[in-house]
């Protein structure tokens, strides 16, 4: 109910007001390894969860896993497990605590966090392969709408 | 806390559209009809319960790039060997000698770079076989030392890695060197950056996967230095290292650290029993 009441405010009010509801990085309530509230209380939009998953500067799941449903984009990894059925076989709170941080279902997975911004070994500045300014915040590598996007997307990967 | 396994799924996935020309996985390296180079043999004693056979970069190239390292015409690494012959018996610095003058032909230095990086008794330290040609260098010849990597660097050591090839790779793992290849273990298996990954999350438990449109190999540096098609140059290991550490968007060591002196250490030595391949041809 709450979270309905915040997505029509959202929406009457601009984008603006959602991000002050926004969950940081560090204030993820993990329940075992499952998430069950919205980052944002915004629907995730799946159509830009797809966009998100498959595009190699943004999340760039693809470069690990593959998937018929997104068989029309070019070279899928196969590092991790394919990604069809992924909206059957988990709950979306479930996925919601994969794509902020998977290593809290499967211990050493080589899957990183995409909403984590502390406790990195030696953390860049991006790609450059410099060390990441101390004055400069840590972003994660996915912001939290884009979590909820992708969370969105997976959902539809139904078989 | 539920645990779900998922390893099964993940050996089933399928590559799908990656359309790349895929290794032939049987396809063996002879070069220019005669030169017998072993790619793929048990692994040595150190890996046990990690890898049960290594393998050369070259068995998850494709069938083109292969084919390129079969015979030296075809091998545009060996434009920079002819290069470094040159060097070799060129006389440089205040005391006017070339390597030729203290080391006679470079066929004479066969054997030298399948035992690189090793533990220098008179200097107690190990040494990559650029630091011993810049020892040279500075305290032999009187003449600059060269940036590590670099054009001549590189081009030398492939010179060093010609001579050698076929022989195999056999870095001490024990003996004074051993606290250098400790570290370099402990460097290879680190993860680093927001990707938080290690060596071995790729080359190790990666390996033959499609990581988008990259076949991963296990990382060996028995074809060093490495003639790739993407930036058209010969590279060095430590240049290597470092693409592959910043990849992690991890803040990376520099070429010539006392980092990736260790991690060569380590790392070649996972290749002990592999043929020297240098200079070899990658994409
Ligand atoms: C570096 C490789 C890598 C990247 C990048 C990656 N993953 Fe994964 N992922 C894995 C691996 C490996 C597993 C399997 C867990 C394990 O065994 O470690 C996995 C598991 C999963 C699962 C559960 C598997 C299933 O289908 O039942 C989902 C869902 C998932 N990843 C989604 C994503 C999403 C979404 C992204 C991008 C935001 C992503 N992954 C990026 C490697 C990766
Ligand atoms: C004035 C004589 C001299 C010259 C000139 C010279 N070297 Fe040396 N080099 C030596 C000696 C002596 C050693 C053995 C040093 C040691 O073990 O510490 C050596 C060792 C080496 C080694 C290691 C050999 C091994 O078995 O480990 C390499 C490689 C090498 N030199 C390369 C070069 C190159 C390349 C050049 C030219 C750029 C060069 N050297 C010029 C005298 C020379
Ligand atoms: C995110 C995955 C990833 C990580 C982590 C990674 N690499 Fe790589 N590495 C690659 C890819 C992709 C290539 C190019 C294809 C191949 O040869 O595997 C490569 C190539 C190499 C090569 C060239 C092999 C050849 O035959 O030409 C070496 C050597 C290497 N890596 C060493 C390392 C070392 C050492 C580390 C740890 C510091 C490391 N890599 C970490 C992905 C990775």
């Amino acid at each position: 109910m709450k979270r309905t009441t915040i997505a029509l405010a959202a929406f009457a009010l601009g984008t603006g007001m959602a991000f002050a509801d926004t969950v940081a990085p560090g204030n993820v309530a993990f329940d075992g390894y499952e998430v069950a509230e919205s980052l944002t209380g915004t629907p995730g939009d799946p159509e830009k969860g797809r966009e998100i998953m498959t595009n190699k500067s943004e999340g760039n799941c693809i470069s690990c896993h593959a998937a018929e449903a997104y068989a029309d984009v070019p070279f899928h990894g196969e590092v991790g497990p394919m990604l069809d059925g992924a909206g059957d076989r988990w709950s979306e709170a479930e996925l919601r605590g994969l794509v902020v941080n998977a290593k809290m279902a499967f211990e050493g997975t080589v899957m990183p966090a995409f909403y984590k911004t502390e406790g990195f070994n030696r953390l860049g500045d991006g790609f450059t392969g410099k060390a990441h300014p101390e004055d400069k915040p840590v972003e994660p590598l996915l912001n939290a709408q884009q979590v909820e996007d992708v969370v969105a997307y997976l959902k539809t990967l139904t078989e | 806390m539920k645990m779900k396994l998922l390893h099964g799924i993940a050996a089933a996935a399928l590559a799908l559209g990656a359309g790349t020309a895929m290794a032939d996985e049987d396809a063996e390296l002879v070069i220019n009809g005669d030169l017998e180079i072993v790619t793929k043999t048990d692994a040595p004693a150190h890996l046990e319960g990690a890898v049960g056979e290594i393998m050369s970069g070259w068995r998850f190239r494709d069938s083109t790039t292969q084919v390129m390292q079969m015979d030296d015409f075809d091998n545009p690494g060996m434009i920079f060997v002819d290069d470094a012959r040159d060097m070799w018996a060129t006389a440089e610095g205040s005391e006017g000698k070339s390597c030729m003058d203290c080391h006679g032909e470079p066929e004479d230095m066969a054997g030298v770079k399948p035992v690189y990086p090793k533990w220098n008794e008179a200097a107690g330290e190990v040494r990559t076989l650029q630091m011993q040609m810049n020892d040279c260098r500075e305290n032999r010849m009187g003449a600059e030392t060269w940036k590590y990597d670099a054009g001549d660097a590189v081009a030398m050591e492939a010179l060093l890695a010609s001579v050698s090839r076929g022989m195999p790779v056999n870095v001490a793992t024990d003996g004074p060197g051993q606290s250098t290849w400790e570290q370099g273990k402990e460097l290879y298996y680190t993860r680093t950056g927001q990707l938080d990954l290690s060596c071995a999350s790729c080359h190790e438990l990666n390996y033959g996967n499609m990581i988008r449109a990259d076949h991963l190999s296990q990382g060996q540096v028995n074809g060093f230095p490495t003639y790739r098609l993407k930036n058209t140059k010969l590279n060095g290991i430590h240049s290597r290292f470092k693409g592959c550490v910043r990849d992690t968007r991890a803040e990376t060591f520099s070429a010539g650290s006392p980092e990736f002196v260790a991690l060569e250490m380590y790392v070649a030595s996972r290749g002990n029993g592999l043929s020297v391949e240098g200079p070899s041809v990658r994409n």
